[in-house]
């Protein structure tokens, strides 16, 4: 359909005018063909017909949609898509007055929910009389598209061999890089386990400046944070180095950065490497608490080979889960129950096998990255919610899965 | 248990030293044995005997404090040096000096005091300071050999990494690693506080701070931006449903897995 709004000055004239001759028939015509459902009547009171309002639905039965989407349907389909998405205002930084940097930890090359709340600190802390930029500073493959929502300017990101694992000094050294080439005003550190608070803790002991730590407000040129195991606030002035907690801030929701990519800086001494990384330790998942699991195998109602999803979860590697009918059946222990009665999982992947997604069971894995259901019933709930579902017997599909990844694992050892 | 049988993965003559905080009870505000500390002299005695690990306390020794530290002692440990320091200053300098004289290989302290800042940052002041390398959230001491010692690190989600460290070394405790031992009375009373007069530096930009107990901190609402009110509606009363997953029907199992562990290698769960 053509995208240019066609204009008829003359109906739209009638269409005002009440006392012209044809202004029902043009108003008739505007909404769509239907009777109009109010008119102004010859005494100026306005007069309704019920039996025009709305329209008649795929079943017969009249529906009236009070969303304005239907009167808007006369008025053009073009101009109600553009309403429809709404719409983010494009900002280009060119010549930032200072730069805020800031260290995202990106678990698996994405912006944790904790590494957005930064970025909008970081925006509250840019966006002031003089405009600032924001700069993230990332280790390893990046893989979010979403960098340019959340609120980024520009993008460093150090990757390469001598970054991956465990590097804390090569990564020490790249934000010492950074410092010196791009002086930012602020840096800002995620106060998180997953390598922030460790990182933003030496780089402070690095530069010589006493950071503010666990920050979870900063409002007026002053920061507050927590102190003493959590039981006190410390407010002070705003420091050069801040390490802040979880919702600190609003991440980012009206705005779209450039999220531009800079070159990293080119020469960077070489850090003495006093830590080796010898790679992860196999863990057993079994012993994992199943509230800071990281993949969960979880099982329903629609589980009837039980050896093969045990079998299943010790190839994988996963943490087994449950929902409450598995667990009420006496298949699960109770502490393996996922959902409100149970736990509330924060798995990056849920792979939900045969569950159909009670909303006590949906409620439970909320916080989950990605989730991937097994299940027979297209239409159930899990399937909505799931990023990817496979119909099929879960029976059936797990023997394969488990015969791929042996397949897999046999050629490695072959290869190796 | 049968703690003292398990052998010392510690060489002969490893010099530990673990820094030693006074805690706070979280319920009754109490002062006690820190728990990260506590474990971190756990971690001590599982590597050398108590004869070879030292233990240090920079603070004030008052009537309050000593019972705490003297919890330290119940664990089956001889001394504890104290280093004199009044309320309100910087104990970094003071434990420097103490560690360059003592020169042990191995520094271990709890991840975080329990009371003033607990900023965490002294384990990481003091490696910058010496040039000492540094662990953070140790779980487990593996071995040591002469110049390095392996460590299993603690990760988010119950996951562990083996690092190989160059000593002498700082090493971060917290809940990861195993639990305290109790602390016993007799020993307890016999063992010694020994104070040591220690250089005083005042933390000036402590003064400049107002602390005030922890303010409960504001839930997190969920905003919805809708024009209409039926938008804002649904947003509301919608269930928790995914941004439009893909749906695999009508195929065979053997594809449906292929796609499954497609998505698993993307997300790198599968090891």
């Amino acid at each position: 359909m053509s995208e240019i709004v066609r204009r008829d000055p003359r109906t739209e004239w009638i269409a005002r005018n009440r006392l012209h001759p044809e202004h029902d028939a043009v108003l008739a015509q505007l909404h769509g063909g239907a009777p109009a459902a109010q008119w102004m009547g010859p005494n100026g009171i306005i007069r309704r017909n019920p039996h025009a309002v709305g329209f008649i639905g795929p079943n017969g039965i009249r529906r009236i949609d009070r969303s304005g989407a239907q009167t808007a349907n006369a008025a053009g389909a073009s101009r109600r898509d553009t309403a429809a998405a709404p719409a983010r205002r494009r900002v280009q930084i060119d010549i930032p007055a200072f730069i805020i940097a800031v260290v995202a930890d990106m678990p698996g090359g994405r912006l944790s929910a904790h590494d957005r709340d930064l970025l909008g600190l970081a925006r509250q802390l840019a966006d002031g009389a003089v405009q600032g930029a924001v700069l993230l500073v990332s280790f390893g493959e990046s893989r979010d598209e979403g960098l340019a929502e959340a609120g980024v300017d520009r993008v460093v990101n150090f990757s390469g061999e001598a970054f991956d694992g465990y590097a804390p000094e090569q990564r020490l050294t790249a934000l010492g890089g950074i410092e010196r080439q791009h002086e930012p005003r602020h840096w800002l550190f995620p106060d998180s386990p997953l390598g922030g608070a460790e990182l933003g803790r030496r780089f402070a002991a690095r530069q010589g400046e006493r950071p503010a730590t666990q920050v979870w407000q900063i409002a007026d040129g002053q920061c507050t944070g927590r102190g003493a195991a959590g039981t006190i606030d410390v407010t002070r002035g705003l420091r050069r180095i801040v390490l802040a907690l979880p919702e600190c801030a609003e991440p980012v929701s009206d705005t779209v950065h450039a999220a531009e990519a800079v070159a990293p800086p080119a020469a960077l001494p070489q850090a003495l490497r006093r830590i080796e990384d010898l790679g992860a330790v196999a863990v057993d998942p079994a012993g994992v608490a199943l509230a800071e699991a990281e993949f969960i195998l979880s099982a329903g109602n629609g589980i009837r080979d039980w050896d093969g999803f045990h079998r299943t979860a010790r190839v994988l590697g996963a943490t087994e889960g449950a929902s409450r009918v598995a667990v009420d059946n006496g298949f699960m222990p109770r502490h393996r129950q996922v959902g409100a009665t149970g736990t509330w999982v924060t798995a990056r992947v849920y792979l939900a096998v045969g569950i159909s997604g009670a909303i006590q069971h949906l409620q439970g894995i909320q916080q989950c990255d990605k989730v991937i259901a097994i299940n027979t019933d297209p239409g159930c709930d899990m399937v909505k919610r799931a990023d990817l579902s496979v119909i099929a017997d879960s029976s059936e599909v797990l023997a394969a899965l488990v015969e791929l990844v042996e397949g897999v694992r046999r050629e490695q050892r072959n290869a190796a | 248990m049968q703690r003292d049988g398990k052998e010392k993965v510690g060489a002969e003559g490893l010099k530990v030293a673990a820094l030693v905080s006074v805690g706070r009870h979280p319920v009754t505000g109490r002062s006690r044995r820190a728990e990260y500390d506590a474990r971190a002299v756990e971690i001590g005695l599982s590597l050398v005997r108590s004869g070879d690990l030292s233990l240090v306390h920079a603070g004030e020794c008052s009537p309050e404090t000593e019972g705490a530290l003297r919890a330290y002692l119940g664990m089956g440990i001889d001394a504890i040096d104290v280093l004199q320091q009044p309320a309100g200053s910087d104990i970094v300098p003071a434990l420097e000096a103490w560690l360059r004289a003592a020169g042990p290989r191995v520094v271990l302290c709890g991840a975080r005091g329990e009371t003033g800042e607990g900023s965490g940052l002294v384990p990481f002041l003091l490696a910058e300071r010496l040039g000492w390398s540094l662990v953070s959230g140790l779980a487990e001491v593996e071995s040591v050999e002469r110049d390095t010692m392996t460590v299993l690190q603690a990760l988010p989600r119950g996951q562990r990494r083996r690092l190989k460290v160059r000593l002498p070394a700082v090493v971060t405790i917290d809940a990861a690693a195993q639990p305290a031992r109790q602390s016993a009375f007799g020993p307890a009373r016999r063992g010694e506080l020994c104070p040591l007069a220690a250089e005083v530096t005042p933390d000036a930009a402590a003064r400049e701070w107002t602390t005030a107990p922890a303010r409960k901190r504001p839930k997190r609402l969920k905003i919805v931006k809708a024009s209409s009110a039926r938008d804002r509606f649904k947003a509301a009363a919608a269930k928790a449903e995914g941004s439009g997953g893909q749906v695999l029907t009508g195929i065979s199992a053997q594809q449906g897995a292929e796609a499954i562990l497609k998505l698993l290698r993307e997300e790198g769960v599968l090891r």
